[in-house]
């Protein structure tokens, strides 16, 4: 073992700034950072020429399916996806089959996603199959090193439920050494919502489908913002995607409420019109948006009102998107494209970028010590890199996914992520997984 | 033109075309023997997931009368109700050889994306909320029967705007023939952003009527009473029921039209569904004809294009 | 703005004359022969209809009734059929079909259809059939102003204006003006 790996002719990019680097490890433990190394002999080279160097992405939101789903989605091939995409950690979402919501389900997940392609990190749900009626057993997930609780999925509907999981996650600080609880909250008031394909505006009046309102989104964000700003528990709005809840979250981070929140790339890459086609494939929850809200949502990105950008990677089997659109399951694929569209359709510089993708997602989730860390001696070998100007066509086919659900499918996009080195070992070389 | 899914895929020349060959099966079906062999050896099959006799009975007669060999698939008698995809049932049928595919279904989209995965031409029978052509067809070709010109034509749509097919396509098909279309509802029924559909906005039926051309009745389904789109089919009919009253305010050389079944006393009072203006049975009569018009020109047209002509 | 669609093809070439066959007068001599021979094969008018095959036989079957008329003083009924529903090749032409416009019983009646141009015989079968549909004729006989050969199936006119050996690329307009033979050219794309 102890083979020395370096990563030759790169651009560093990370929270120190960006520089032309090389970067060595060995045994997962970068060991030098510096503008030529000297290769000991016997080490490994891996080429990064014309490649940005910067720490490995985290996706705070994906559902891999796995227990229940597994002919959607495995923890292993979502795991491949993710590092395929330039992800060295992915926070797994309760809503499998049984729901993550007892320290069992969440023991299994943990062996399951043992010698995966990154590291998996599961939330747990808040409510106890979340039903929205009775508190899951915070204290002894979060025991176990739950960080996220969420009903994903779902929004918590009763507001009084959603007082009290606020209060009690606050109590929690001895179980977690201090480490705060993020409770992420799928905005969506069930009842607006309800009969809704697709966002209510003028695309859903002109294809005869029923709407989401926006106002679906909005209202949970605002009750979630002043339950919070009367329990000052740390709430996290999930997938956001609407120009009203970006500006709501704007004057509540104003005025200081703890509060995070997350966009994901298609909420910011597609809008309602998509669904013209009548493909499921571009249904999802919440609904793409109309382009005054993509607009939003990309200047709540470069303002740092939002803070991550998530994938919400949802598999479905691929018949279940033959059903018609308004019987077919919403969700889309988003791992493997995720960094190639944000650098495409964001104008934002590569370090904002890697800010949103790696080291402010690791914050949320808690992995901020072995996540999103600087590229320096001494820091764990987690690493992405990204080659700004490889030309390929996104195919949902070809991914790793058990699923083919991309909405990208057919698209050209520019960027993609050559290596990723996930504790020092590159799980990605050359664009092809290698575990 | 493979598919007839909407009615802006025509556009005006196309619904002219359609216009003008139903013209020729309304002789057709003045005949003591009203049958053609245009369609002799073609296989169309109907495939009804949302039950309406009167649809599948005006297109199947419409498909006798050309000859074609028709083959019935509903959703009752099918494996729909076992969890089978679109595209399977498709697909199987699809395998037994048609040549034209004729589908109702309750979601809309159903028969685009059937279209896409489908060889065979796909007719659209109506789809969710979204589009019903053949009615919007057969609604415009009754108009046109009146021999009056549709530049200008002020036609007003009354009713559950929001969840009707036939309302979206006439819509399209009165527009697109250069009329001036106003949709008359309670805020509850007109979808959002109602006036996109380019359409004019009205919640009141008394001010619009003394300067209609066409009032077209939508279909009041009793179930917006219960999700409180409306307070109660009494309301509706005084606030927009056409009443013996109102039918008074209207032209004298005005039509009434109706998708059919009529709700007396809900969408149209029981003493006005005899005024000579009302044109129901026109618009059932010239259903199988236009009917014949799209199958023979659809597939007539498809071949065309597949023989590379 | 994009082009409306059509369901059927739009005319692809324009008639280009290169010789006249029949002048103006020649085709009145003609159809007045024919309406006489009309006469003398149906011993008189007592039961004889005429149809003309759209679009081209109209104006012959017209022509006719009226040559009939002024000869006789007896106006025979004149109908007119599209053969568009009967034809063998459905799907590789798509035409607007004209209405058929037969309203008067056919049933015992001596039919003459009428049309301009017989040439491969396809779409006097196909009027055979339409106007079967209408009744049962005593006769049906077939007029036209050209014949030009190329029969593909056993149809044989009872009255014809002209004999035309032609090749089958050319193409024989009969209008008002006399009968042309000359060839189509393709109209060159907008």
């Amino acid at each position: 073992m102890s083979t020395t790996q370096i990563l030759r002719g790169g651009t560093v990019t990370d929270q120190r700034g960006t520089r032309r680097a090389d970067v060595a490890w060995v045994d997962g433990v970068i060991t030098d950072v510096a503008d030529s190394i000297d290769p000991p002999v016997g080490s490994e080279i891996l080429d990064a020429s014309d490649a940005i160097v910067m720490p490995g992405l985290v996706d705070l939101h994906a559902h891999l399916r796995e227990p229940g789903q597994e002919e959607a989605e495995t923890i292993e091939t979502g795991a491949r996806g993710a590092a395929l995409g330039g992800f060295t950690a992915v926070v797994a979402m309760p809503n499998t089959t049984p729901t993550m919501d007892h320290p069992s389900v969440v023991r299994d997940v943990l062996a399951i996603a043992e010698g995966a392609s990154c590291e998996v990190v599961p939330s747990a749900a808040m409510t106890v199959g979340r039903e929205g009626k009775l508190l899951s057993p915070m204290g002894e997930l979060a025991s176990m090193g739950v960080r996220i609780f969420t009903d994903d999925g779902d929004g918590v509907q009763d507001a009084a439920l959603m007082l009290r999981i606020m209060e009690y996650a606050s109590g929690l600080a001895a179980v977690t050494g201090g480490q705060p609880i993020v409770l992420a909250q799928h905005c969506e008031v069930a009842s607006l919502s309800a009969g809704g394909h697709m966002h209510e505006g003028e695309w859903s009046g002109r294809l005869g489908m029923g709407g989401q309102p926006s106002e679906a989104e909005t209202l949970m964000i605002v009750r979630d913002i002043m339950l919070s700003r009367r329990t000052g528990a740390h709430i996290h709005m999930q997938h956001v995607s609407t120009a009203e809840g970006v500006e709501l979250i704007r004057h509540a981070k104003a005025d200081g409420v703890r509060i995070t929140s997350e966009a994901t790339t298609h909420h910011f890459t597609l809008t309602d019109e998509n669904c013209a086609t009548y493909d499921p494939v571009f249904k999802v929850h919440p609904p793409l948006r109309t382009a005054a809200d993509v607009a939003a949502i990309k200047a709540g990105l470069a303002d740092g009102t939002i803070d991550a950008i998530a994938t919400d990677h949802a598999p479905h089997e691929p018949h279940t998107k033959e059903f018609p659109f308004d019987q077919a399951p919403p969700g889309m694929l988003g791992l493997e494209t995720a960094l190639s569209l944000a650098t495409a359709e964001l104008e934002l510089d590569m370090a904002t970028i890697a800010a949103l993708m790696s080291w402010k997602p690791a914050a949320i989730a808690g992995i901020g010590d072995r996540h999103g860390r600087p590229i320096e001696p001494g820091e764990p070998a987690n690493l992405c890199v990204f080659d700004p100007s490889e030309r390929w066509t996104i195919s949902g086919t070809e991914m790793a996914s058990r699923s083919q659900n991309s909405p990208y499918t057919g698209r050209e996009a520019t960027g993609r992520v050559r290596h990723t080195i996930f504790n020092g070992d590159a799980v990605v070389l050359g664009g092809e997984a290698t575990r | 033109m493979k598919d007839l899914l909407t009615i802006d895929q025509l556009g005006a020349d196309g619904i002219g075309e359609i216009m003008i060959a139903a013209d020729s099966f309304a002789e057709v079906c003045q005949r003591p023997v009203p049958k053609v062999p245009a369609l002799r050896g073609k296989t169309i099959a109907s495939m009804f997931f949302e039950d309406s006799t009167r649809t599948r009975n005006s297109f199947d007669t419409a498909a006798k009368r050309l000859s074609a060999d028709t083959m019935n698939f509903s959703a009752s008698s099918s494996s729909v109700s076992k969890g089978e995809s679109l595209r399977d049932t498709v697909e199987t049928i699809e395998a037994m050889g048609v040549d034209a595919i004729i589908v109702r279904h309750k979601s809309s989209g159903a028969p685009q994306q059937i279209a896409r995965w489908a060889q065979a031409s796909v007719i659209n029978a109506g789809d969710g909320w979204h589009a019903h052509p053949t009615q919007a067809l057969l609604d415009v070709y009754t108009v046109r029967q009146e021999g009056r010109s549709f530049e200008g034509m002020k036609v007003a749509i009354v009713g559950d705007i929001s969840h009707s097919r036939v309302a979206r396509s006439n819509i399209e098909a009165f527009r697109t023939l250069g009329a001036d279309v106003t949709l008359v509802a309670p805020p509850t029924l007109l979808p959002p952003f109602a006036e996109s559909l380019g359409a004019t906005v009205s919640h009141d039926l008394d001010s619009v009527l003394g300067d209609t051309d066409v009032l077209y009745l939508l279909r009041m389904q009793s179930e917006r009473m219960n999700q409180a789109l409306v307070p109660s089919l009494g309301e509706y009919h005084r606030t927009f029921g056409l009443t013996r009253d109102r039918a008074r305010q209207l032209p004298a050389n005005s039509l009434i039209m109706h998708p059919g079944p009529m709700n007396r006393g809900i969408e149209i009072s029981p003493e006005v569904v005899d005024d000579p203006r009302v044109r129901v049975l026109n618009q059932v009569t010239n259903g199988v004809v236009v009917r014949m018009a799209v199958l023979y020109l659809v597939l007539s047209s498809a071949a065309a294009e597949r023989s590379g002509e | 703005m994009i082009a409306e669609p059509r369901l059927t093809r739009a005319s692809t070439g324009r008639f280009e004359a290169r010789t006249q066959v029949l002048t103006s007068d020649d085709v009145a001599r003609a159809t007045r022969r024919m309406a006489h021979e009309i006469l003398e094969r149906n011993h008189g008018l007592t039961d004889v209809v005429l149809i003309g095959l759209e679009r081209g036989g109209v104006p012959i079957a017209q022509a006719l009734a009226e040559a009939l008329q002024s000869i006789e003083d007896v106006e025979v009924p004149v109908g007119s059929v599209d053969v568009s529903f009967y034809r063998d090749d459905i799907g590789s032409v798509a035409l607007l079909p004209e209405v058929t416009k037969i309203d008067f019983p056919v049933d015992n009646r001596d039919v003459i259809l009428c049309d301009d141009v017989l040439y491969t015989g396809r779409t006097v079968r196909a009027a055979l059939d339409a106007v079967t549909d209408f009744g049962r004729p005593s006769s049906i006989q077939l007029a036209v102003m050209v014949d030009r050969g190329h029969r593909e199936l056993p149809i044989r006119p009872d009255y014809i204006g002209k004999n035309l050996p032609t090749s089958r690329g050319e193409m024989v307009r009969v209008s008002p003006d006399g009968v042309d033979l000359g060839v189509v050219v393709p109209e060159e794309a907008e």
